[in-house]
Formats: structure tokens, C-alpha cells, sequence
């Protein structure tokens, strides 16, 4: 005989059991309807496979597991789908959930179904396929809350002992001992399958209560050569309860808040080892238990194979149920049963027990007198707790000192109310207090994620207006440095050569060689490109599921990426467009009358510029200016040396120019101004490019500001990011229009929209050499005089305009609008001196 | 059909309150007939004037706090402190002080402090006490035991106790029954061994094992006692520490049986009050410790604190003291003794905060 432990604590109560097990196990007619709940068990309800109408067969599964904890369910019996609503289930609270209502044909039409193959053995499947095969048949513990089988039966741990429930121990209840007793062999097998899941356990016990002889003699002769040992011990509750169990089978106890698992121990009851025999042997799916109908209330105290599903009054009413009689009707036993209040309730899987008590058996309780402190519940206690103090402190609702007597390491037995001579509702302060504490605990896991998340936003909302203040800051400084900066340029007298210069040593110093241009114009398409797809795979997978607003948004996005893409592509064809272009210098040596005095004269003028240039660095000492100036200098240097070389080979028969040299001079000035454009214009179309880009950062500013305002509309989450969006593009734009502005206020830029256009102004700069040379110095004068006026006119317009918009440009193009001014006053005094 | 909504459990013991009290007022008989057959009728007297004020105070209290008073009452913890206390006073006490000291112990003792379940003192100590203190010199007048009497001469009869105790003129007043208790005799001796004691005090010549009518009482306790455990009303803890602790200390003093020995642990044992205090009074539900560990400690001190006052003390007895000033400490011992629960390495503090 294998030792077993004392349980403690623990009580007596009366029996009663040998009122239903005078009759072998029973089966009712079908009812009208089953009702079939989709959450019998602990963990997720499972998901619906059927519809109201639908003909189902017996064994069919109507909804499926849904993630690991959650089991199926399956019809009883072969009928139809009447209905898929909420109803009321068995529960403590005796609420309802989402149920199917089956009408039954009476055909009971099995669904295919097959088990393992008979010709091999369960052993020569693995465990995972049996286990796959128990999670489809809807398997869940049928002794208590109902636990998931195959969850149970796939531990992390190793296990080393499995423990067959078949205690038993609450009053009345006699299903499992009904089902050893008729079905021992079948629950046999079924310990053996478990077993065999679980990987071959060193031990496998068959816990029973010395009060149950006859189930312990019809398992005997089946268990007799295997390993599996059948232990009996003392009758007394709550001896079946799992905790109990393993400490009276094995003198261990599952840690607190633990799961026996953690001590490798695997506990499963008698009928759950029988559901996997007829799941693993038959491909059964759990459709019927054994319930016992009982109570003095009921005529007839049996067991019957139910049919999940079935009404409560179903069995009453072939039971000889006399309501009159009833006190309380009870699923489950006496001791952690819960009443019913509807008998349409149907049977579950865990419904081991339907108790129809009658006034004499369970009178109205008496009201409760105070505790007295006696103790005796402490007595009862299996989990040797202190049930008075636990009441006390229950009372007071000291969550504390509740905590601290490890009120949750009660089981709700209901041993200490049992004995309680002042008849207090025990297990009632418990479960009540648990509920307190759990949703204390629950609001306050809550609140503390509200006001981590409240800090984090205000950290994150203080983080961006330190951050827009800065941009503040950094831009109001650029745009007065810029205001100084072309203030300043302003005031200084230039000539325009100076002026050229000076554009040409930004144009280097803000532009990168062509090759470097072209390069990152490159990067930038590739990027665009992807940005792009994944903008168009967004809009894609948004356009399935997402809001309408999404969608909105993700379209916006792939136009946006289109136009950048667009805008790179053809920045990119600019770049070629502009490197590609023929040579200025080739150009001009094209379109020169007489090349060689022009060269000549290059030579000298660059030369004059070199020295200049050479001086002004000597003067300048600030070094941007000088490193620009330097870097001016070479390509002067460089120029001259082309210039140089174009004049040695400049054939020696080439005609000279047949110009005055005065007509000359002028016109070789004007050429070299527009030499000095196009020779920006090669390295970079900047003003133009600038404004292109600024018209598309205006385009996409207000595109931005509209998302902006309907997201701030829509109190969309992406409000911050827009916002961020916004202002970049702002501070972009900033940029290319100081840029820009730095390029337009000289004033070979301004007269000139199209200023880009090198061979253009070169031709023009010819025509009017060609014009000057033919013209009286008087005829020039005047000639001046008109442009100039119309360029102060045109000054004058882009002034105001710019006024009118308050735009930064307003005060370059005031000094600009000033400088033609007084160019054209001297002009008009020049003329005005021919005529005395 | 009306389905009542009752949580579980469905079932329940036939025990209640009710039955518990009739139990340990059942289990005080073999006591009281002791008292009676050594010490005349005034016990019983005692107590039925107790009972009588007892039920007459907790009727008027719960009147007074508008309760259903047949239902309260019939809980019988006011007759069982009731009885208690007419236990423990002197057999022919004057009817006032059973009067003075019942009232106390239910109106002030129980009631003040909330009634059953509330209490921290043991009421009917609490009584016994404050008599002891206002009334010395009737509550030390216990009357000698039969065998002392000398030949012919008897106890007063029912009828003749009934006047000593209404004080009505005619009899004898107690003073002429009053004897020294086996503990008073001890306390005053000075100079014997205790060997030579017990021969010539014919209190302990004409006993067996203690003093003389005394160890019958103590006895008839025991035997109420031992029924008590037997129908599971409280557990041994507290007795068995209790008698055990005063043994071990009377051991520890018996100093050899020297004329400075304190007394022997048999005397001690069932001497005055200690097996009636042993099993009706410290375990008392409600004023006692909670866990089976906590009971131990406090009838463990109990034992201590009896010793100690009845050897250097200057009262007659030492019960009714050390329990009240253990009810003062058994809060204290109740945090520090919970139970290890099932499930966990060891057991916690009440005071302790998570785990
Ligand atoms: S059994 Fe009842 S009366 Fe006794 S201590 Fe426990 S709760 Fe109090
Ligand atoms: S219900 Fe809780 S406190 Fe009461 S006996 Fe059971 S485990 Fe102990």
C-alpha cells in the first residue's frame, strides 16, 4: 500500500450518494432543443462556424478554438441552427453569453469521424497528433472550472507524476463514481493515452475515496498490469479538490500561485481521461457527460449520459421533479455548487451535478449571528488559513491584512462556512473581497498606465515647444542675418562686374561640381522612387481596411511622392540639359566677328579682374567672403588660361573685327557679363532652379497646411508630425528664397526673368554691340535712358508687389529699385549734357 | 417557482452558537456538583442569581440597541459568562456582589465593547476582578470544605445558604464557615517543609493528592474540560500550555518541598481556579489568541503569569489576573503567529505587506 498524506483541515458533511447510484447510467429522450454556449470553459469563447438555419450532424464542430487557451464545441446531435443569440449559461452571476440553440431531427447523424487507425496503437502516433486531435474534440476538464485538457496536457515542465482524479468528494455527487463503475476499461485506456502524452510520468495515480469500493474494483482488473496505482484514502472534504489531492497522493504542495505543473504533477479528472478515450479510439468529440440528477426534490436520484446543451428542466422533468418541495436548485454540490435561478439553463461541460434539494434538505439558512471567534472554521481550513480573521478583516475591507492572511490561496471549499456555528457566509466575504482587491488592483494597473502615459505626452508636448522655439529663434536670426547681409550688399557700390563676380564665386561656393550635383540627383530619384513604392504598397493595404480618412491621407502621400519623384527627374534632365550645353566660351568664340581681339581683350579684362579680385582678398577679412573670392579667383585664373590657349590657337588668318574699338569695349562688356551668366548658369540655372524650387515648396506648403488643418479637425493623432512636416518645409522654403533673393537682387538678374538663358543673352549682348556700334553717342544715351526706365518700371512693380505681400525681398529690391534710380538720373544728365 | 440565490456552501453542521454555549455549560456539571458536595449550595446559588442578571442585562441591552432580543438571547453567551462567573466566586457570596460583578461583565465587559464576538476582555473575568478589588473581604471568604467540618456538623442547608446570601437575620453570617484555601495556607507558611504542611494542616492531611474538597473540584473541571475537547468545542493548545507551563513552573520552584517551596505542581494543579481557568476561561473564543500556534504561547504564558502571582502576589488567586493581562497581548501574538498556508515556505505576519 503506497502511504498517503493527512489532508487538513477538512469536514464531514453527510454523503448522500447512495440515493443515485441504485440505477445504472441513464439516457434521457432528446430534449426540443440544446442550448450550446460557446464559452463552456476558462479561456477564450470559441468562434462560430455556422449560421441560424444551418443543418449540422452530430459530432459537427459549430465553432472553433480560437488561440491556444479555448476549446470547440460540437453538436450533440444531428438537427438545426434555430438560433445564435445570448442566453443564459451556467455561471455564479448567472449571466448570459452568446449561445447556439440546435432543434434537434431525432436522426442523430453522425458527422464522419474517425480515430486512430485500430490496427496500430495510440503509441505509435505522437503526442502532438493526439494532443491535436484532443483540442479538436473539444475537450475541456470536466471536474472543474474547465480547463482546457490539451493545454493542461502540454506542460513546460517535466512532469513526473500524473494524478487521476476520481476522488469525488462533494455530497450527492456520484458521476464519476457511476462512470468507474460501467466504464472502468474505456478510463483505463484513457489514463494510459494521457499518460503517453505527457511522455511516460514515473508514477500514475488513481486518487479515490475509500467511500466509492465498487469503482475501485471494477478499475482494478484493468489497472492491474500496468503502472498505473489506484489509491485510496479517507473520505473527507474537500479531499478532491486538486491542491488537496496532490498533498494527500504525494505530501507536496502546489507553491502559492502556482500551478502543480511547477512541480511536475499533472492532475486530469476520471471523466476527462474517458472524453480522450472516445476522442483519441472513436474521433468522439465531447458531446455528453454524466450528470447526476439528484436532490429529495427529484423522484428518481440518477446518472444519465446528457447531451450538452440539454435544458436543466429536460432532466428535472423526467426525474419526477416536485418544484413545490424545491428550497434551492443547484448545479454542482452542496459545498461550491451555485443555484440556479432559470431551469432552462443547459447542461455544460462541467456540470458534473444537478441538485434539486428539498426545503429539508437545505432549509433557508438562519440569519448569521456575530463570529465568536471559536475557531472552528480555522479547523476546517484545508489551506490552513484563518477564516475568522479573514472575515474580519473582510468586513473592515482591510485589502492589507487580507493580502497578508493569503486570502487568495483560498479555494472557496466552503468547509469554514460549513462549520461555522454562527452561520456565516464565509466563502461569501471571500469571493467578494477577491473581487474588491482584483479590481483595485486592475484600476490601479490602469491609472498608473493613464498617468504614465499623461507624463509622457507632457514631457513629449514640452520637448516640441522647446524644439518650435528654437526653429523660431534659428529662423527670425537667418532671416535678420540675410536682411543684414543683403542691406548691406546694397549699400556697397558695385559695378556690375563686381556683382557677377561675386554671384559666380556663390554660385561655387553653394554648388558642388556637376558630377557631385548629378550624383545625389541620382540618390535623390532612387529615393523618391522608393518612397514611392512604399507609399503605393500603404495605400494598397489601407485602401482594404482603413478609414476613409487613412485613405485620404495615404493618396495625398503617393501624389506627394509622384511630384517629388517628378521633381528629381527633372531636376536631374536640368543637370544634363545644363552640362551638356555647348561651351560659352565655344559659343561666344562662334558667334565673335573678329575671335582673336576678343580673346585678346578677354585675356586683358580677366586679367584687370584677377588683379581685382587679388585685391579684394588682400582687403576682405572676412573669410567666407575670402575663401568665396578665392575660389572666384581660380576660375578666373582657369578662364584666362582658356582664353590664353583659345588665342594661341586661334588661326593667324582670321579677320580682325571690323568695329570701333569703343563699340567694342562696350559690347565686349556686355558680352562679358553675359559670359560670366552663362558661365554661372552653367555650373548652376540657380535663380531658376531656386524659383522652381520655391514654387514647388509653395505647392507643397499648402498642401501641407490643408492635411494639417484636417488632421487638427479631425483631432487625427498625426498632428504633431504634420506640424513638424510644415515647418521643415517652411524653413526649406526660407532657405531657397534667401537663395533666391541673394541671386535676385542683382540686377543682371532682375531686369532679366529669364536670366538662365546664356546663348540668349550672349545673342542679345551681340545685338546690341552690333546696335551701339551703329549708333550716335547720343542715340546710345538715350537708348540707356529708355531701358533704364522701363527697368525702373519693372523694379518699381516687383516692389510693390513685394510690399504688398510683406515679403523679405522688399528691402533688396527697394536698394535695387534706388541704384537704377540714380543709374538712370546719371544717364539722363549725361543726355541732357549733349544738349547744352 | 421562486429559485432562491444562495452562494455555496449548501450545506451546513446541525452545530450552532447556541449549541456550542449549552455545551460548555453542560461540560461546567461535574465541576459544579463538586463545588456543591464540598462547599454547600452557594455555588449554585451564585449562579442562578448570575444567570438570572445576566439574562435580564443582555435582554435590556438589546432592547436598548433595538435587536431582536429572543434571537440574541438565544445564543446563551451571556448565561455562559453568567456561569462562569458565579463559578468563580466565593459559594455564599453576598447577593450584591453576584449582582455587581454579572452586571459589569455584561454591560461593561460585553456591551461596551460590542457585544459576542467584540469583547476583548473576557467578561466574566472582567467581573471577577473588579469584585475582587471593591470587595476583598467578601471575595476571599471561601467557606472550608466538607472534611473539614468537624463530626456532626454540615453546611448550611439550600434554604439557609439562600439567607446567608440575601444577608436576611436569623442564620449565621458566611464568617462562620470561612476557611483558608490550600493557597492561602501555603502562602502563609512559613517556616515547614512542605511534607510537615501537608501532615498537620488538616487541609492537606485529610486530602489525597492536593487540598482537601479543592482537588475534587479541579477534578469535576478537568473531567467537563476533557468532554469539551473530545466534542472538538476548542482545541488542547491552550489548556494543555497552560497546565503544562504552570507545572513546569512549579517544578522549577518546588525548591525540594523546603518551607520555601511554592507548592508542588500536582498542588498547583488542582488548586483554586486553575482547571476551571484552563478550560472555560482562557479558552474563551474571543478574548483568546486565534491560531492553534498563538494559543499555545498564550496558555504558556497564562501558566506563567498564574505561577508567579500566586507565589509573590498578594491575591488569593491568580486566574482571573493573568488572563486578562494575556487578552491584552493577544492581538500582539495573533499577528505574529499565522498559520503556515498551504502552498507556501512559511508563514507570514499579519502586519506584512505583499509578498
Ligand atoms: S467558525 Fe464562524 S464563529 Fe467560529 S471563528 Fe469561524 S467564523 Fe467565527
Ligand atoms: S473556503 Fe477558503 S477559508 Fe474557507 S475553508 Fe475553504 S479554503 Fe479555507
Amino acid at each position: 500500500m503506497r502511504k498517503v498524506w493527512d489532508l487538513i483541515g477538512g469536514v464531514h458533511p453527510p454523503e448522500n450518494k447512495h440515493q443515485s447510484v441504485q440505477l445504472p447510467i441513464g439516457v434521457l429522450p432528446l430534449p426540443e432543443k440544446l442550448v450550446i454556449p460557446l464559452n463552456q470553459h476558462i479561456g477564450a469563447p470559441a468562434k462560430l462556424l455556422v449560421a441560424t438555419g444551418d443543418r449540422v450532424l452530430k459530432g459537427q464542430e459549430l465553432a472553433e478554438p480560437t488561440g491556444l487557451v479555448s476549446v470547440g464545441v460540437h453538436a450533440p446531435t444531428s438537427g438545426t441552427i434555430s438560433d445564435i443569440s445570448e442566453y443564459p449559461i451556467p455561471h455564479p452571476s448567472g449571466m448570459a453569453a452568446r449561445s447556439i440553440t440546435l432543434i434537434p431531427d431525432g436522426q442523430e447523424q453522425w458527422v464522419d469521424h474517425v480515430g486512430i487507425d485500430t490496427t496500430y496503437s495510440f503509441q505509435d502516433y505522437s503526442p502532438a497528433k493526439l494532443l491535436e486531435m484532443i483540442r479538436h474534440a473539444g475537450i475541456a476538464g470536466l471536474g472543474g472550472a474547465g480547463f482546457p485538457s490539451a493545454v493542461k496536457l502540454s506542460p513546460r515542465k517535466a512532469i513526473t507524476t500524473l494524478i487521476i482524479n476520481a476522488s469525488e468528494c462533494e455530497p450527492y455527487i456520484t458521476a464519476d463514481d457511476m462512470l468507474m463503475r460501467e466504464r472502468a476499461e474505456a478510463i483505463v485506456e484513457g489514463v494510459q493515452i494521457l499518460s503517453y502524452i505527457l511522455g511516460g510520468p514515473e508514477e500514475v495515480l488513481i486518487g479515490i475515496e475509500d467511500n466509492k469500493p465498487e469503482a475501485r474494483a471494477a478499475l482494478e482488473p484493468f489497472v492491474r498490469d500496468t503502472h498505473i496505482q489506484l489509491v485510496s484514502f479517507p473520505t473527507r472534504y474537500p479531499s478532491g479538490g486538486e491542491k488537496q489531492l496532490i498533498q494527500i497522493l504525494t505530501g507536496r504542495e502546489v507553491p502559492s500561485g502556482g500551478l502543480p505543473a511547477d512541480i511536475g504533477i499533472v492532475c486530469q479528472n476520471v471523466g476527462t481521461a474517458f472524453a480522450v478515450q472516445k476522442a483519441i479510439y472513436f474521433g468522439e468529440p465531447l458531446i455528453s457527460r454524466i450528470t447526476t440528477v439528484t436532490g429529495r426534490a427529484c423522484a428518481t436520484n440518477r446518472n444519465y449520459e446528457v447531451l450538452i446543451g440539454t435544458p436543466i428542466a429536460h432532466l428535472l422533468a423526467h426525474n419526477g421533479f416536485d418544484e413545490h418541495d424545491c428550497s434551492r436548485l443547484i448545479m454542482g454540490g452542496p459545498m461550491m455548487g451555485f443555484t440556479l435561478t432559470d431551469p432552462d439553463i443547459p447542461v455544460i461541460k462541467t456540470t458534473n451535478c444537478i441538485l434539486a434539494a428539498s426545503r429539508e434538505e437545505s432549509p433557508t439558512p438562519p440569519p448569521s449571528q456575530p463570529c465568536i471567534r471559536c475557531g472552528m472554521c480555522a479547523e476546517a481550513c484545508p489551506a490552513s488559513l484563518l477564516p475568522q480573521q479573514l472575515f474580519w478583516y473582510a468586513q473592515s475591507h482591510n485589502h492589507e491584512r487580507l493580502e497578508a492572511h493569503n486570502l487568495f490561496d483560498c479555494i472557496e471549499c466552503g468547509a469554514c462556512s460549513y462549520v461555522c456555528p454562527s452561520n456565516i457566509p464565509l466563502v461569501q466575504y471571500y469571493r467578494a473581497s477577491k473581487g474588491e482587491i482584483r479590481k483595485q488592483a486592475q484600476e490601479k494597473i490602469k491609472s498608473d498606465r493613464a498617468r504614465a502615459r499623461f507624463e509622457f505626452q507632457k514631457a513629449r508636448k514640452e520637448q516640441e515647444e522647446m524644439a518650435k522655439a528654437a526653429k523660431r529663434e534659428a529662423r527670425k536670426q537667418a532671416a535678420e542675418q540675410a536682411k543684414a547681409m543683403t542691406a548691406e550688399r546694397g549699400n556697397k557700390p558695385q559695378g556690375s562686374e563686381d556683382i557677377v563676380k561675386a554671384a559666380m564665386a556663390r554660385a561655387a561656393e553653394s554648388q558642388t561640381s556637376p558630377a557631385e550635383q548629378q550624383a545625389r540627383l541620382e540618390r535623390g530619384i532612387a529615393r523618391a522612387e522608393s518612397h514611392l513604392h512604399t507609399v503605393e504598397k500603404r495605400l494598397e493595404t489601407i485602401r482594404e481596411e482603413g478609414s476613409e480618412q487613412q485613405q485620404e491621407q495615404a493618396r495625398a502621400a503617393v501624389e506627394d511622392a509622384r511630384r517629388r519623384l517628378e521633381d528629381a527627374r527633372r531636376k536631374r534632365a536640368q543637370l544634363d540639359e545644363a552640362t551638356g550645353s555647348p561651351d560659352t566660351d565655344k559659343v561666344m568664340a562662334r558667334l565673335q566677328a573678329g575671335p582673336r581681339e576678343t580673346l585678346e581683350k578677354k585675356i586683358a579684362s580677366c586679367k584687370e579682374r584677377i588683379a581685382v579680385t587679388r585685391q579684394k582678398i588682400a582687403d576682405s577679412d572676412d573669410e567666407t567672403l575670402k575663401a568665396a573670392l578665392t575660389s572666384g579667383l581660380e576660375k578666373q585664373q582657369a578662364k584666362l588660361a582658356d582664353a590664353q590657349q583659345a588665342l594661341a590657337e586661334l588661326p593667324d588668318n582670321t579677320p580682325d573685327t571690323p568695329v570701333t574699338r569703343e563699340t567694342t569695349d562696350a559690347a565686349a562688356n556686355a558680352i562679358a557679363q553675359a559670359q560670366a551668366r552663362a558661365a554661372a548658369t552653367r555650373d548652376l540655372p540657380a535663380e531658376e532652379k531656386l524659383r522652381q524650387t520655391v514654387v514647388a515648396l509653395e505647392g507643397r506648403i499648402e498642401k501641407a497646411r490643408a492635411k494639417l488643418d484636417e488632421a487638427r479637425a479631425g483631432e487625427s493623432e498625426y498632428v504633431n508630425a504634420l506640424q513638424a512636416g510644415l515647418e521643415k518645409l517652411q524653413d526649406k522654403l526660407l532657405d531657397a528664397q534667401q537663395q533666391l533673393n541673394a541671386i535676385a537682387t542683382q540686377p543682371s538678374a532682375v531686369d532679366d526673368d529669364s536670366g538662365d538663358a546664356a546663348s540668349s543673352a550672349i545673342a542679345r549682348a551681340q545685338a546690341r554691340v552690333a546696335e551701339l556700334a551703329s549708333m550716335s553717342e547720343e542715340d546710345k544715351l538715350r537708348e540707356t535712358v529708355t531701358s533704364l526706365k522701363s527697368r525702373l518700371e519693372k523694379a518699381r512693380i516687383k516692389l510693390r508687389e513685394a510690399e504688398a505681400e510683406r515679403s523679405e525681398h522688399v528691402d533688396s529690391l527697394r536698394t535695387a529699385a534706388e541704384k537704377l534710380q540714380v543709374r538712370l538720373t546719371e544717364a539722363e544728365q549725361q543726355l541732357a549734357e549733349y544738349h547744352p | 417557482m421562486a429559485l432562491l440565490k444562495i452562494t455555496s456552501p449548501h450545506a451546513h453542521t446541525a452545530q450552532s452558537t447556541a449549541s456550542v454555549m449549552r455545551l460548555v455549560l453542560l461540560a461546567t456539571i461535574p465541576g459544579l456538583i463538586a463545588l456543591t458536595l464540598f462547599f454547600g449550595w452557594g455555588s449554585l446559588i451564585n449562579i442562578l442569581l448570575a444567570g438570572s442578571v445576566a439574562v435580564f442585562c443582555e435582554a435590556a441591552v438589546m432592547h436598548l440597541r433595538k435587536r431582536p432580543v429572543m434571537f440574541y438571547l438565544g445564543d446563551n453567551s451571556a448565561l455562559v459568562t453568567a456561569v462562569l462567573l458565579g463559578l468563580a466566586l466565593p459559594p455564599l457570596a453576598p447577593w450584591w456582589v453576584v449582582v455587581i460583578g454579572t452586571s459589569f461583565a455584561i454591560l461593561i465587559a460585553k456591551h461596551l465593547y460590542g457585544g459576542l464576538g467584540y469583547n476583548p476582555f473576557n467578561p466574566a473575568m472582567v467581573g471577577y476582578v473588579v469584585l475582587l478589588i471593591s470587595f476583598p473581604v467578601q471575595m476571599t471568604a471561601w467557606p472550608a470544605p466538607l472534611p473539614l467540618y468537624a463530626e456532626g456538623v454540615s453546611p448550611p442547608e439550600f434554604l439557609a445558604s439562600l439567607q446567608i446570601v440575601f444577608g436576611l437575620p436569623g442564620v449565621e453570617t458566611v464568617d462562620a464557615f470561612t476557611a483558608a484555601t490550600p493557597l492561602d495556607t501555603l502562602r502563609q507558611n512559613s517556616g515547614l517543609l512542605i511534607a510537615q504542611l501537608y501532615e498537620q494542616d488538616p487541609l492537606f492531611s485529610l486530602a489525597r493528592w492536593a487540598g482537601a474538597g479543592w482537588e475534587w473540584v479541579n477534578l469535576g473541571f478537568l473531567l467537563g474540560g476533557c468532554f469539551l475537547l473530545y466534542r472538538r468545542v476548542f482545541t488542547w493548545h491552550g489548556p494543555v500550555a497552560m497546565l503544562a507551563s504552570l507545572s513546569l513552573c512549579a517544578a522549577l520552584f518546588y525548591d525540594g518541598g523546603s518551607s520555601a517551596s511554592h507548592g508542588s505542581p500536582l498542588m498547583h494543579l488542582l488548586s483554586g481556579g486553575t482547571m476551571l481557568g484552563a478550560f472555560f476561561i482562557l479558552t474563551d473564543p474571543v478574548s483568546s489568541a486565534t491560531s492553534n500556534r498563538g494559543r499555545l504561547i498564550f496558555g504558556a504564558l497564562i501558566g506563567v503569569l498564574i505561577f508567579i502571582i500566586r507565589s509573590w502576589g498578594s491575591y488569593p488567586d491568580a486566574v482571573a489576573f493573568a488572563v486578562l493581562l494575556m487578552n491584552f497581548a493577544a492581538p500582539l501574538i495573533d499577528n505574529y503567529t499565522l498559520p503556515r498556508t498551504y502552498g507556501h515556505k512559511k508563514s507570514r505576519r499579519a502586519t506584512e505587506k505583499k509578498e
